[in-house]
């Protein structure tokens, strides 16, 4: 890890990211809060060798993602959420074909065109597939932009390693805002990365085939059934940030900018003596269930703070079922949030019924 | 004690509020601390104002946006009314006098740091250097950071092709944190 810290914003830390993580083509449309990903890459991507594309549409970036993808070349889009749910289709026939890619949602408000500020409503298309079909991407969520980076860093290997797409789900806030980042030593280039599946041209090798249609009896049930042991298997991939949970009777839940931003709320009412503690999930597939409902065991009480109006806490619910239930609060996109938001929610939390 | 401040700085788009906040978060991490900048980020900015907020800690720094912040910089008249009200009791107000009128500072419930930002900038030959003038006066009023590093760190944030106005620039903010001095 070089020493010499760089200040950037998190979008630029998640271009760096990628950058640094050996990815190599790039394809975008342009949408905000995450401009600044391709307006970096047009000249950096090309200056490392790689291939930069304005894609005529996020249709056209999402399928261009799964053709790099194909050629076992580390690849990446970005958008924000109008423009990630028009990539949906080619990332279901992605993951159908076991195909290795980083997409990076900046989460903006919705629903349809919403605004250009910050919202975590796109929980549920993140973590539940999103596109058609019973799959699964792995999803990071980064609070803080020195997280852009490694989280984008090691995207790449978790999506090559799994053979499967991994989404980065970021917001306006940590898109926007600036902090110190420290940069790792850049990964080489490895030709032989995918190397017993990537398409190549077939050459004298026996003939490979990467699709998402299986139309013999059966066959279907077979690829089905792989995929949910590939994605039971990723729950070896966790992260969570536990913050002053171990003597807490109320522990916050929350995840990406509201997370940090709930973080100081705590700190405050720790201050003051209240037993309070944050759990902030860092990766959202897998959910850090375990660990909630290790803390459920101890008897403690759950309060889901979002962005939104009630996505994750479903997730919560369902990790501390018959051991505990998560109060919920949602601050709305629209308004920019503050710790003082959340301080008279969780004083009310920790009063308990 | 740990080190912890924190500060909104408003005022008109161009008056150079996002640069000087910038400015001062480079600084505080060339300092080795830990730094947060965001910009506004809404509606407000189409109104013409602008502005950003910064934290400046010795621990992880949690939340970048501050309701209440414990000091201001304020370069126009619209931003003293919207943000006064907000400032903790007691905080730093610094205030550009040049453009708003010190009486409309609530000296008695905050420590009030008038400075006549554009008056200054313009006697050492450029107005456009006004904000950091405000922001000499901050570093002085606050003592987060040594001025030093503040002005060490102005290469940084300055493109290149204005390089030639980093003396000019550093000279005002020694002006500014002189004029704190009162």
């Amino acid at each position: 890890m070089s020493a010499k810290r760089i200040f950037i914003k998190g979008n630029e830390a998640i271009a760096h990211g990628a950058l640094d993580a050996g990815c190599r083509c790039y394809f975008g449309y342009p949408i905000t809060p995450q401009n600044d990903i391709p307006e970096m890459l047009s000249s950096a991507m090309p200056a490392a060798g790689g291939e930069f594309v304005q894609a005529e549409s996020e249709v056209a970036s999402a399928n261009m993602l799964l053709g790099a993808a194909a050629c076992g070349v580390r690849a990446m889009t970005t958008s924000s959420s109008p423009g990630v749910s028009l990539m949906q289709e080619a990332i279901s026939y992605m993951a159908g074909s076991d195909l290795p890619g980083v997409v990076v949602n900046m989460n903006r408000g919705g629903p349809g065109l919403g605004d250009i500020g910050p919202s975590q409503g796109d929980y549920f298309q993140s973590v539940k597939g999103g596109g058609h079909g019973d799959y699964r991407t792995l999803v990071l969520a980064p609070g803080s932009c020195q997280e852009c980076y490694d989280l984008t860093f090691e995207a790449f290997d978790l999506a090559f390693k799994y053979r499967n797409p991994v989404l980065i789900l970021g917001d306006a806030i940590v898109g926007q805002m600036k902090e110190p980042v420290a940069r790792r030593e850049a990964l080489p280039i490895d030709p032989a990365e995918g190397g017993n599946w990537k398409l190549t041209g077939r050459g004298q090798r026996a003939p490979r085939i990467l699709k998402s249609l299986f139309l013999e009896d059966g066959a279907l049930a077979g690829q089905n059934l792989r995929l949910r042991d590939k994605y039971a298997a990723m729950a070896a991939e966790v992260r969570f940030e536990a913050f002053e949970t171990a003597d807490a009777d109320l522990v916050v839940v929350a995840y990406g900018s509201i997370g940090r931003i709930v973080k100081s709320t705590v700190r405050a009412l720790r201050a003051e003596g209240l037993k309070v503690g944050l759990l902030r999930p860092i990766t959202l597939f897998p959910f850090p269930e375990a660990a909630l409902r290790d803390l459920a065991g101890q008897g403690k009480r759950f309060l889901t703070i979002e962005h939104n109006l009630g996505q994750m806490v479903d997730d919560v619910r369902l990790a501390v079922r018959g051991l505990a239930d998560s109060e919920f609060f949602g601050f709305l996109p629209g308004n920019m949030p503050t710790p003082e938001d959340f301080d008279a929610p969780v004083r009310a939390a920790v009063k308990g019924a | 004690m740990s080190l912890y401040q924190d500060v909104i700085i408003a005022g008109f788009g161009g008056q150079g509020v996002m640069l000087i906040g910038n400015l001062l978060a480079y600084a505080g991490m060339e300092h080795g601390l830990n730094v947060t900048y965001i910009p506004v980020y809404g509606p407000e900015m189409r109104g013409g104002t602008a502005n950003c907020t910064v934290v400046v800690s010795d621990d992880a720094i949690g939340s970048p946006i501050i309701r209440n912040p414990k000091s201001l910089i304020i370069m126009n008249r619209p931003s003293l009314d919207k943000f006064q009200p907000q400032l903790v009791d007691g905080g730093v107000l610094v205030v550009n006098s040049s453009l708003v009128d010190p009486a409309l500072a609530d000296a008695s419930r905050v420590r009030l740091v008038p400075v006549a930002c554009n008056e200054i900038a313009d006697g050492l030959g450029n107005t456009r250097m006004a904000n950091m003038v405000a922001l000499g006066a901050f570093i002085e009023a606050t003592g987060v950071l040594p001025l030093s590093v503040v002005e060490e760190s102005l290469s940084h944030v300055i493109a290149k092709h204005y390089s030639h106005l980093i003396p000019k620039n550093a000279e005002a903010l020694r002006a500014g944190a002189n004029a704190a001095k009162g």
